[in-house]
């Protein structure tokens, strides 16, 4: 059993216009086996909330911790988080020249596990997996991600999930861009990731759509860098209905109350 | 997985690199122009450029010319100058399998001179003042089961060398000779190349010079009937390096390729030329340079020239060269020209493309745990890696992974 923790978490960038802060004061406690579902409009930080999980160098943390089983996350590097247990699934994954597929899960999995994969098996591994997720067996041929239609990107990043195993999985948007066949074909492969029990799931979307094929266990609403309200996957239904509006409204001490009163 | 993965790109074998500005093209024989060039001037055909072996027919270049155009030419005053070599500037040791005949070649002396005819004043003043040529000939059916290894090593910064290799595959031969250039001078040094019916030859020229040596140098071959004739130029030591590159054919349903690979640091210019003369019906070429760069002033140059003439009916020819950017300060030019006097060929595109190995490719492959050196290690030794193991001497494909190593190793300081 493991622990995410995210307290009070305040994240800026810089810009053109001068240093901006995207996260003001984000609290979380993700555990194994839990789904949180992180909803919210576009421009509310919930990309920048992954990001800054996983490391990358555009996002300065000004305020709170990211703690993994009490180990100072924000303290490591970004290879050394990946190493502890935290994946991230892009958004948009960059296409990497010169490195093959098979070339690079084999690189990312021996530096995972801190010892080369068997390979008998890893090489089985890694063509069942990519059955499962329809992915071609010329793609291992092919250098990473490049030429990859958005789609087939987004089950490239779900095929490192299911390989490299991690302690806990940050989906930034992976349903963004998929047509339902292959939102099924990823949902299903981080409900078969999630299913060996082992891994908590932070899943970021904007839609409600995926929720109907991975199943949340906590939703939070965020806007304008905080969560402004939290409950259970029947908060999902309501936002599906009701849409953002009614916190852009009125994002404050109102939805803060509620959602108080609801975890209560 | 679905049709989004057969690309227009992939159709004509030309991956693009990620993130990549590419221009490419396949002219087949609905789609020809005459004379396609991405130069940014207006060219004569290279049908037309002279090639002589008297001196006084080139003046030396002032940078201005269409071919010296990117080369720092006030460099090479030197390497310009119609002069002999200086004496012991030069070592020149050859190890060769029993069966392979050497000889030192007069001026004059066949095959010396038959194939190679300067196309430029560093090898007319080469070709005039190398002396002796070293022959190297691999008799008619020899199957050499080891390589020629020609070492070539300069014994004096700024000193003059000039040397001519003569190498010949007999009828029906299989062979590899390797030209290994190392140490410094500066060099001037021209091979002429004779593969004839149905023989197979590797020539792999390898520039490990130290810092301050200068190479210029023209790699002519002739190619016969049915033979496979395989030039690969690695190009990673040296302050300057001009390689040209050129194979014309002599029969029908002969193959060439001409392959290369630099790696060019803060102020190396590295420039290589290829020119396939199409001047035969029924032959294939293919011509891939790939090349890495780092460090200010890093300045590469790829030229490729392909000429399809009006008999050369049935030709299938391609070529493509791409740069792998890693820091700022770098320059990679990168001119592909293809003129076609016919329109019944096979296949005749060209490719280009450069880009960069940034920080969201870094940032993507630390995100999957992999270390900072590792990743930069696995992206450029994959992108080089397509030349060197086109060599297929495990020794030498070895030696110069970890040559490359130690170009990625300073990147890290």
């Amino acid at each position: 059993m493991s622990t995410l923790e995210i307290k009070d978490l305040h994240v800026s960038i810089e810009t053109e216009q001068g240093t901006k802060e995207i996260l003001k004061g984000v609290s979380l406690t993700i555990r194994t086996g839990e789904t949180h579902a992180i909803m919210g409009p576009n421009g509310s930080g919930k990309s920048t909330l992954a990001s800054t999980i996983a490391g990358h160098p555009r996002y300065t943390v000004t305020n709170g911790t990211i703690t993994l089983d009490g180990e100072d996350v924000l303290a490591m590097s970004v290879d050394e988080r990946a190493r502890a247990g935290v994946f991230l699934a892009m958004q948009y994954p960059v296409e990497v020249p010169g490195v093959t597929m098979t070339n690079f899960l084999r690189t990312a999995k021996t530096a995972i596990d801190g010892e080369a994969p068997k390979l008998r098996t890893w090489t089985k591994d890694v063509k069942d997996a990519m059955e499962k997720l329809r992915i071609d067996a010329d793609f291992a041929q092919r250098n990473v991600n490049e030429g990859f239609s958005g789609g087939e990107k987004k089950r490239v990043e779900i095929l490192q999930l299911e390989l490299f195993k991690p302690k806990f999985a940050v989906l930034d948007e992976t349903d963004s861009g998929l047509d339902v066949d292959a939102l099924k074909i990823v949902s299903e492969g981080v409900n078969r990731a999630h299913a060996e029990g082992n891994m908590g799931t932070l899943l970021i979307t904007h839609y409600t759509r995926i929720l109907r094929y991975i199943k949340p266990d906590f939703v939070h609403v965020f806007v304008d860098g905080q969560v402004v309200e939290e409950g259970g996957p029947e908060l999902a239904d309501r936002l599906e209905e009701e849409g953002y509006d009614r916190y852009a409204k009125g994002a404050g001490a109102a939805s803060i109350a509620a959602a108080a009163a609801a975890q209560a | 997985m679905t049709a989004e993965a057969t690309t227009e790109k992939a159709r004509i074998g030309a991956p693009s690199i990620a993130g990549f500005t590419e221009e490419g093209e396949h002219l087949v024989a609905s789609k020809v122009d005459r004379h396609h060039s991405h130069g940014t001037q207006v060219m004569a055909s290279r049908a037309e450029r002279l090639t002589s072996h008297d001196v006084a027919d080139f003046a030396v270049p002032n940078g201005r010319e269409e071919e010296w155009r990117f080369t720092p030419v006030r460099e090479l005053s030197n390497l310009l100058s119609d002069a002999p070599s200086e004496d012991g500037v030069l070592d020149v040791s050859v190890e060769a399998p029993a069966a392979v005949v050497q000889r030192i070649l007069g001026a004059g002396e066949a095959p010396r001179g038959a194939t190679l005819v300067p196309a430029d004043r560093a090898a007319v003043v080469a070709s005039a003042n190398a002396g002796g040529a070293q022959l190297i000939s691999i008799p008619e059916n020899a199957e050499l089961d080891a390589p020629v290894r020609v070492v070539l090593t300069g014994k004096g910064a700024g000193r003059r060398s000039n040397s001519h290799v003569v190498i010949e595959a007999g009828a029906n031969s299989r062979g590899v000779v390797i030209l290994e250039h190392g140490g410094i001078a500066d060099h001037n040094g021209n091979v002429e190349v004779l593969v004839r019916q149905g023989a197979q030859l590797t020539v792999v020229s390898v520039q490990l010079w130290e810092d301050d040596a200068k190479h210029l140098a023209q790699h002519d071959a002739e190619v016969a009937k049915d033979a496979v004739y395989k030039h690969i130029a690695v190009t990673l030591g040296g302050k300057i390096v001009r390689l040209n590159s050129n194979v014309r054919f002599a029969g029908e349903g002969a193959e060439a390729e001409l392959l290369g690979l630099y790696f060019a640091d803060a102020g190396q210019h590295l420039e290589h030329r290829s020119f396939v003369d199409h001047n035969v019906p029924n032959c294939k070429s293919n011509v891939l340079y790939k090349g890495a760069l780092q460090g200010k002033g890093a300045h590469t140059v790829w030229v490729g020239d392909v000429l399809i003439q009006k008999q050369a009916e049935g030709t299938d020819s391609y070529e493509k060269n791409q740069n792998l950017v890693l820091t700022d300060g770098c320059r990679a030019d990168s001119v592909p020209n293809l003129e076609i006097e016919t329109g019944l060929i096979e296949g005749a595109g060209h490719a280009s493309a450069t880009g960069r190995f940034d920080d969201e490719h870094l940032f993507y492959l630390m995100a999957r745990g992999i270390p900072e050196d590792v990743a930069r290690r696995l992206v450029v030794r994959g992108f080089l890696n397509e030349i060197i193991q086109q060599i297929k001497v495990p020794a030498l494909e070895e030696r110069l992974t970890e040559a490359v190593e130690r170009e990625l190793a300073a990147t890290d300081n």
